[in-house]
């Protein structure tokens, strides 16, 4: 049997954030393995993005330990963070496209900001490859404001994965969708984890979500990891916590 | 204990926060890596895209301020020290302050604004996980064009409210370029000129960094945003002021 430490690309370990006196993440536990869509799932406003946010180095948690790809994040200077970066993609909930600028330029964006020594044809090559991932080659030089809720997603998923990163974070990447993107956006998903072998962490309360794309669930219930397991194994569960998300 | 009320202790909070923002501008502003490019583009939309506004309104005030102080000058006698006095008028004080307000109405609301927005979009989150300092990206690139660009913006205002004045003479009796010009010039000393153009630069970046302040700590969704924008424009109008008056207090020590 493997050692899940070393197929571990995340683990937590004794999170604890606070705002103000409200605990949000109180010793919170938790690992992403290589490879597989793990999604936390919790109430709105129970610390899901807050957690994520803390992954990426966007907040500093109090306590704890976040290791990923085996560095712990929270003792990194800024240039190793940005390294950390590179192989960690954020889609954020607002999608977070720059407005000011083209679906090109956004996607080049990363590309120019992490000092990669490309030549243009080998960074037009890349956002044509990202865009045609999502099926959106026409939009490239549309601006923001001109594409539908769903379109920006992808552009958004396009941009986290132009570059080719090892762990995906997807900060509720279904919220705001009709039923029909939501789910072209987790058949979306499921290709990148196929065709890139990325591992990922998705935050959502949306069950149809969870259910079609999660290898395993955490449960973040009073800031802690709850429960933990399949998504048939949760759904049987007995305990009435667990219980409300199913019903 | 001495208990301060509660919109005191929030003023003096915001000066606090306000005045370590700008020290994070000298801080990091200029360690590498320079933003160059965003720079430029930030002289070019901040600076080129104000020449419009700044230059109608700068005409306008200089051939009103003629056409009011004629009737005056008239009944004294003194019609034609009026370049003379409109010169001085506006190189020192006028052309000065109502460039940097309109600078900051127009200029100090769209930083604030954008920022803000960008805020709560997340946008300038993601710029930080693209491997971006956005504080260096967005402010410091901002507030740098603005202090730079005022200072030509004013230059080019006082130029085309000498020329509005110019038109002004001009209705009621004919007076060339050259004669108008030089009236203008004669009675300009450097103590006009130099205090004036200097507290422009303080005047621009009061303008930018307030703008970015305002919306780099934007909150609560587009209500936010607009109080975001808003409070840019009224705080720098303010600073802009309080600035004015403590210029005019050091340019007189070198009277």
């Amino acid at each position: 049997m493997k050692n899940t430490v070393e197929t571990d690309v995340i683990q937590i370990n004794g999170l604890c954030k606070r705002f103000g006196s409200n605990k949000v993440l109180d010793h919170f536990d938790l690992n992403l393995q290589r490879g597989e869509n793990l999604v936390v799932l919790g109430k709105s406003g129970s610390g899901k993005s807050v957690l994520i946010k803390c992954i990426i180095g966007l907040i500093q948690p109090e306590h704890g330990k976040i290791k990923v790809l085996g560095k712990n994040v929270l003792n990194l200077n800024q240039v190793e963070l940005d390294e950390i970066r590179v192989k960690v993609a954020f889609l954020f909930q607002s999608n977070a496209l720059y407005d000011s600028m083209t679906v090109r330029e956004n996607l080049e964006f990363p590309l120019r900001r992490h000092s990669f020594q490309l030549t243009p044809d080998e960074v037009n090559a890349m956002v044509i490859e990202a865009l045609q991932n999502v099926g959106l080659e026409h939009t490239i030089d549309m601006m923001p404001a001109e594409l539908s809720g769903g379109m920006r997603k992808r552009i958004a998923l396009a941009r986290t994965l132009i570059l080719k990163p090892e762990i995906i974070l997807y900060d509720e990447p279904t919220t705001g969708l009709d039923p029909i993107t939501s789910l072209e956006i987790i058949a979306l998903i499921n290709k990148i984890r196929e065709k890139y072998q990325t591992s990922s962490m998705i935050i959502s309360h949306d069950m149809k979500c969870v259910k079609l794309v999660a290898d395993r669930i955490a449960m973040l219930i009073d800031g802690k990891c709850y429960a933990i397991g399949t998504y048939d194994a949760l759904s049987a569960s007995t305990d009435e916590k667990v219980r409300q998300f199913f019903n | 204990m001495l208990k301060l009320p509660q919109n005191i202790k929030d003023f003096l909070t915001e000066t606090g926060e306000l005045s370590s923002f700008a020290y994070r501008f000298f801080r990091e502003g200029f360690k590498p890596r320079y933003e160059v490019r965003e720079f430029i583009h930030q002289c070019f939309v901040i600076g080129y895209k104000s020449l419009p506004l700044v230059g109608l309104t700068a005409f306008i005030i200089g051939l009103v301020l003629t056409m009011q102080l004629r009737p005056s000058m008239v009944k004294y006698g003194v019609e034609v020290q009026i370049p003379a006095m409109v010169g001085v008028a506006i190189m020192r004080e006028i052309g000065p302050i109502v460039t940097a307000l309109i600078f900051a109405g127009k200029i100090g609301s769209s930083i604030g604004a954008e920022l803000g927005s960008m805020k709560v979009t997340e946008q300038i989150d993601a710029m930080e996980v693209s491997g971006t300092n956005p504080f260096k990206y967005l402010v410091v690139t901002r507030t740098l064009a603005a202090t730079l660009m005022l200072p030509l913006l004013v230059t080019y205002s006082d130029a085309i409210s000498l020329f509005g004045s110019y038109l002004g003479v001009n209705l009621y009796e004919p007076l060339t370029f050259k004669l108008f010009f030089k009236k203008v010039i004669d009675n300009l000393v450097y103590i006009d000129v130099i205090p004036a153009f200097i507290k422009t630069f303080f005047f621009g970046f009061a303008v930018g960094i307030i703008g970015c302040y305002k919306g780099y700590f934007s909150s609560k969704g587009t209500e936010g945003v607009g109080h975001s924008a808003n409070s840019s424009v009224v705080v720098s109008s303010v600073v802009i002021f309080i600035l004015d008056l403590i210029a005019v207090q050091v340019a007189d020590l070198f009277q």
